[in-house]
């Protein structure tokens, strides 16, 4: 076996809900393998279950080449774990979060007193190694979190949703830090419902909806099942948006996505391009944008899946109401 | 990688010594968070003086004639009282860890299973015998007195334990079971009123009251406890100096019932676990 991680066919139900219906996947080591889906996909799920948390109805895992049922303490002494919710408890110090560990990892105690000081150095929270976790900000708990289950120097690490709910600085200063990890030759298993961050981490990514696996690939593979390119065209005014739609649809062969006065449609032949520029022409259409771009993971995910991840429309409304009040 | 990368074989299960030491780890880990959160400490010592002292000088007299000759059914009574109480810490700072992820970060490493569990329970004994201590040390200031010897007080509080420790399932539940910490305390305060009330915890059981509510005062775990208590520091009836307290008899008694709640609570838990995983 050659995969640190490895799943077949994993089925979880919650009562009445079905939580995975048969989802495999595979990790090479050193490698991040990006799980993206909205929520309620089954990625939470999918963890707990590779992280020795939940047993699974149906399939099996293994992690670190040992199985997730049968050799459950000997994956956890591979393994790394931050959950969505930060684990860290609140009443303690940053320096006591990670000593906690330690010590229960067998470390002695001025051992794990010098590997929190390190961890929390290279976390950027030295200056808040002696206050409780309670005062920290959201991205310093994550931080916390994260250098809590690196105490064991673990060789494969799950990260579920580790940027969700941070600001865009914290978020790409976590990046960095995963960045860093593989470096190390930490595999990673990273859950997330950000498209942008499974194409800047992931080698590989898998794609979930529903408790299924909807596709698999690189970060290009994806993009290119998607069609690889989008063509977006804003007519100057918005009475046209309707032709443009029509003539964008004929050329293409494909329904093209309306959005605030935004018409955009995968493109498979770029050479079609001449084509539309000259029928808006003789349309009589004036454009304020015209572009050929690659495709976006949440056009991936459009095209995959027939609706965009929930964060995406959740954006997507929030823009509109913002211009409604404009207006 | 695979398995044969690690040049050493990784040990299968956790060994005896080190699920102890884990265990040690994490009853550190929930005595030092008194350190940060001081209120918890006086939460654990402010309640019990201030039970002491309100039932002793309002419901004292009118009950038992004077404020001394009511302690010795009181004292043993809040004492009993105060270990339900804080046995719903349990479930409160059980339902915290679960819900902040903290016991899943548990889980996910290589340590005795029972740990996080044991290392909690250890960690409230230790608050339980120091508000057992507070009630005796205001009891004493204000005239409470063991009458029989002073070792007795250490098969007192060893019962005291075991029944909280049977008692404190029902915490875990509950703390398994709801969403939030505060749900426990407002779901303990609700049945342990009750159930304290209903008892000879701060005023003997007499034909004064209708049958079944005697009945159920005179079975009660809490008045067992009492007495038990009662005989164990007082030795005698506490209307009847003439009469000796027995001790087995209730002490027995009470622990029954501890069983049969943590036999119920025991398997209910465990399915609250599994649900909520």
């Amino acid at each position: 076996m050659s995969h640190a991680i490895q799943a077949e066919g994993l089925v979880k139900h919650f009562g009445e809900t079905k939580a995975l219906c048969g989802v495999s996947l595979q990790a090479e080591s050193g490698t991040v393998l990006g799980v993206l889906g909205p929520n309620g996909a089954g990625k939470t799920t999918t963890t707990r279950i590779l992280a020795t948390l939940i047993r699974p109805d149906e399939g099996n895992a293994q992690v670190g080449g040992y199985d997730v049922l049968k050799d459950a303490h000997r994956v956890r002494q591979l393994i790394g774990l931050t959950g969505q919710y930060a684990g860290v408890d609140e009443m303690l110090t940053g320096t006591e979060n990670l000593v906690l560990i330690a010590r229960l990892l067998g470390m002695s105690r001025p051992d794990s007193k010098s590997r929190a000081a390190e961890l929390l150095e290279r976390f950027d929270l030295s200056d808040a190694a002696e206050r409780a976790a309670k005062t920290y900000s959201g991205g310093m708990r994550r931080r916390l979190d994260l250098a809590a289950s690196l105490v064991g120097r673990p060789e494969i690490l799950f990260l579920d949703e580790p940027t969700t709910g941070l600001d865009p600085r914290s978020r790409t200063g976590l990046w960095d830090i995963v960045r860093g990890l593989t470096d190390d030759g930490v595999t990673v298993l990273l859950t997330t419902q950000y498209l942008e961050e499974a194409d800047q981490l992931a080698d590989d990514i898998i794609v979930i909806d529903h408790g299924t696996v909807i596709a698999s690939g690189t970060s290009d593979q994806l993009k290119a099942q998607a069609g690889g390119q989008v063509l977006q065209v804003r007519p100057v005014n918005a009475a046209d948006e309707i032709t443009v739609a029509r003539v964008v649809a004929d050329l293409l062969d494909a329904t093209p996505e309306q959005r605030d006065g935004l018409v955009s449609a995968p493109v498979t032949d770029p050479a079609v391009m001449p084509a539309v520029v000259r029928k808006l022409d003789e349309a009589g259409v004036t454009l304020s944008e015209l572009n050929l771009r690659k495709a976006t993971l949440d056009e991936v995910f459009f095209a995959l899946t027939g609706h965009h991840t929930d964060d995406f429309e959740a954006e997507a409304e929030e823009l509109m109401s913002q211009e409604e009040a404009k207006a | 990688m695979t398995a044969a990368t690690h040049t050493t074989p990784l040990p299968r299960q956790v060994g005896l010594g080190t699920g102890l030491r884990n265990t040690m780890t994490l009853t550190w880990r929930n005595l030092v968070q008194i350190k940060h959160n001081p209120m918890e400490l006086i939460d654990l010592s402010i309640q019990p003086i201030m039970f002491v002292l309100l039932f002793a000088f309002v419901f004292g007299p009118a009950m038992a004639g004077s404020v001394s000759d009511y302690l010795p059914i009181l004292i043993p009574g809040i004492i009993v009282q105060n270990a339900l109480f804080a046995s719903m810490t349990t479930g409160v700072g059980l339902n915290t860890d679960v819900t902040k992820g903290v016991f899943d970060r548990f889980r996910s490493l290589p340590i005795a299973r029972t740990a996080p569990l044991a290392g909690r329970i250890i960690a409230d004994t230790v608050k339980q015998a120091w508000s057992m201590l507070i009630v005796l040390v205001v009891g004493f200031a204000i005239g409470f007195r063991v009458e029989t010897s002073w070792i007795n007080l250490v098969p007192a509080f060893l019962l005291l334990l075991a029944f909280s420790l049977l008692f404190a399932w029902v915490s875990v539940f509950v703390g398994l079971a709801v969403n939030e910490p505060e749900k426990v305390q407002i779901f303990g305060f609700t049945i342990i009123f009750p159930i304290t009330f209903l008892s000879n915890a701060f005023i003997p059981v007499s034909d004064k009251y209708p049958t079944w509510i005697r009945t159920i005062m005179e079975n009660n775990p809490v008045s067992l406890l009492g007495d038990a208590i009662r005989g164990l520091l007082i030795g005698h009836d506490v209307t009847d100096p003439s009469v000796a307290q027995p001790v087995a008899g209730p002490a027995i008694a009470a622990l029954l019932w501890g069983v049969a709640i943590a036999a119920v609570f025991i398997p209910l838990s465990m399915r609250a676990f599994r649900r909520g995983v």
